[in-house]
Parts: structure tokens; sequence; C-alpha cells
């Protein structure tokens, strides 16, 4: 493949795309991309400034702290959004620099269905840790 | 810009190293490496409902001081990457964003900078408190 990276190469070689699909799903991957960031800035600074910088920070994050927190329906709820949005948006982000980086078609797909995979358990096992916690579960020994 | 390229190799790198560069690679590797802290984090957290001594004993290892040490840098890396993703947006959605990009850059850095220091001092201070 040596074509000479001519701006009417180029075009030729944009244009098929654009043609291609019918379509939106980058438009709104972008903007996607766009308001969960805006969302997980405020999102995330909470759960910084928390588990982070206040009092004592991640030295004080044992199973009792955590069991408090997650009692509460109020974090229940900023937890599962945050496991979501970052998720997903780490995922999409993801998927650009595959896209970016991996050229061939065949590994293109299965490094995205890995990467599907892979965030799809990660968005499951969150949502099943939410749901199913019991803060009253015994401390043995 | 076209001098500097005509008797260059043809297509040897697109990328010519300016400061826009530079902020969409930190961008990438920050992003990637926050999305692999999610994975270990997800997953660590879901020890949770398996037994509380479990995940004590698994959340003691984010109390080592090296850890810690990383924690600081996730932070950073955190705080980059919504510095960064904010004025992207702006320069995309705000009508005025593209023309004044390299101003954006320019409070982008301060804003990068203070929260760093704001988030990474106190770190330091607790992580010496906690040896």
């Amino acid at each position: 493949m040596t074509q000479l990276n001519t701006a009417e190469n180029r075009s030729r070689a944009m244009q098929p795309a654009r043609q291609r699909t019918s379509s939106n799903t980058e438009l709104y991957s972008w903007i996607f991309m766009r308001v969960s960031g805006i969302l997980l800035v405020l999102l995330l600074f909470g759960h910084l400034w928390i588990m982070h910088l206040i009092e004592g920070g991640v030295s004080r994050v044992n199973f009792a702290f955590v069991a408090g927190r997650l009692a509460s329906p109020f974090w229940q709820t900023y937890d599962w959004a945050l496991l979501f949005l970052a998720t997903i948006h780490g995922m999409n982000g993801m998927r650009i620099i595959i896209s970016d980086y991996v050229r061939t078609p065949q590994k293109r797909f299965w490094a995205k269905m890995a990467l599907y995979a892979t965030a799809g358990f990660m968005l499951l096992l969150g949502t099943l840790v939410i749901v199913t916690f019991d803060p009253a579960l015994p401390l043995e020994g | 810009m076209a001098t500097s390229t005509a008797h260059a190799p043809a297509r040897k790198s697109f990328y010519r190293g300016g400061e826009g560069m530079f902020t969409w690679v930190l961008h990438r590797v920050t992003g990637v490496l926050i999305f692999v802290f999610l994975f270990a984090h997800i997953v660590d957290t879901s020890l949770i409902v398996v037994s509380p001594q479990l995940y004590d004993g698994v959340i003691e290892v984010y109390h080592h001081p090296l850890i810690k040490l990383m924690e600081i840098g996730l932070v950073v890396a955190v705080l980059y990457h919504a510095c960064n993703g904010i004025r992207v947006t702006l320069v995309d959605f705000w009508s005025k964003g593209a023309q004044r990009n390299r101003g954006m850059m320019r409070v982008q850095r301060v804003v990068f900078v203070a929260l760093s220091a704001g988030a990474a001092i106190p770190m330091t201070l607790q992580l010496i408190n906690d040896l």
C-alpha cells in the first residue's frame, strides 16, 4: 500500500466512510463523551474529596466505613451513577484508541469484543455489589 | 510549514510536537491509566459482599505508603484529564471556544497546577503522618 498522501487521496478515503454509514452513532458517542465528562467532573470531585482528601483519606477506608456509606440510598445512587458513567466513558475512550491503533479488521474486532466484555463485566459486578450489599454481614472470628 | 516538510520523506509522521499534541497524548495516557485503575477498583470493592475480613485485608494494600504515592499520581491524572476535558468541551461547544483556545490552555495550566498542589500537598502530609 504505497499511496501518496495527497489531499485528493485523503478525501477519497474519507468519503466512503461517511457514505457507508446511515447512523449517527459516532455523533452520539462524541456528545456522550462531553456530557458524561461534565457529570463525571462533578461526581468524581465529590468522590475524591471524601475518599482521598478529608479526615485521613483512604487510611480510614475499611469495611465499616464503606458499609456505612452503602447503607444510604443517596450514596448507592451516587456510586451507581459514577460506576455507569465512568465505565461507559472509559469504554468509549478505549474504543476510540483501539480504532486508532489496531489496524487490521480482525484484530480490531477482537480487541473491541474484549473491551466490551470487560466493560460489561465491570457494570454487572458493580451493579451486583450495590444491589446485593448487606451492611449486616457478620464480622466472623 | 510547507518549506520544512517539502524535502522531508513523505508521511514519516503526522505529529509536529505542538502544545496541543502533548495535551492530546496526556489526555489519552491519563484516560487509559484511570480506566485500568477503575477495573481494579470495581473488583476490589466487590469483595465487600464476600466478607468484611477479605475486604479489609485487600484494602490494606491501599494503605501502604508506596501505593499511597500511586494514589496521589492517580488523583493528579484525574485532575489533568478533567481540566483538559473541560477545555476540549469548551472548544467544541462554546461559540468562542476555538478562538480562545490559547488562553484557555494557559488557564488550564494554572488551574491544573493549583488543584494538583491542593490535593497532593495534604495527601503527602497525610502519608507522612500515617508512617
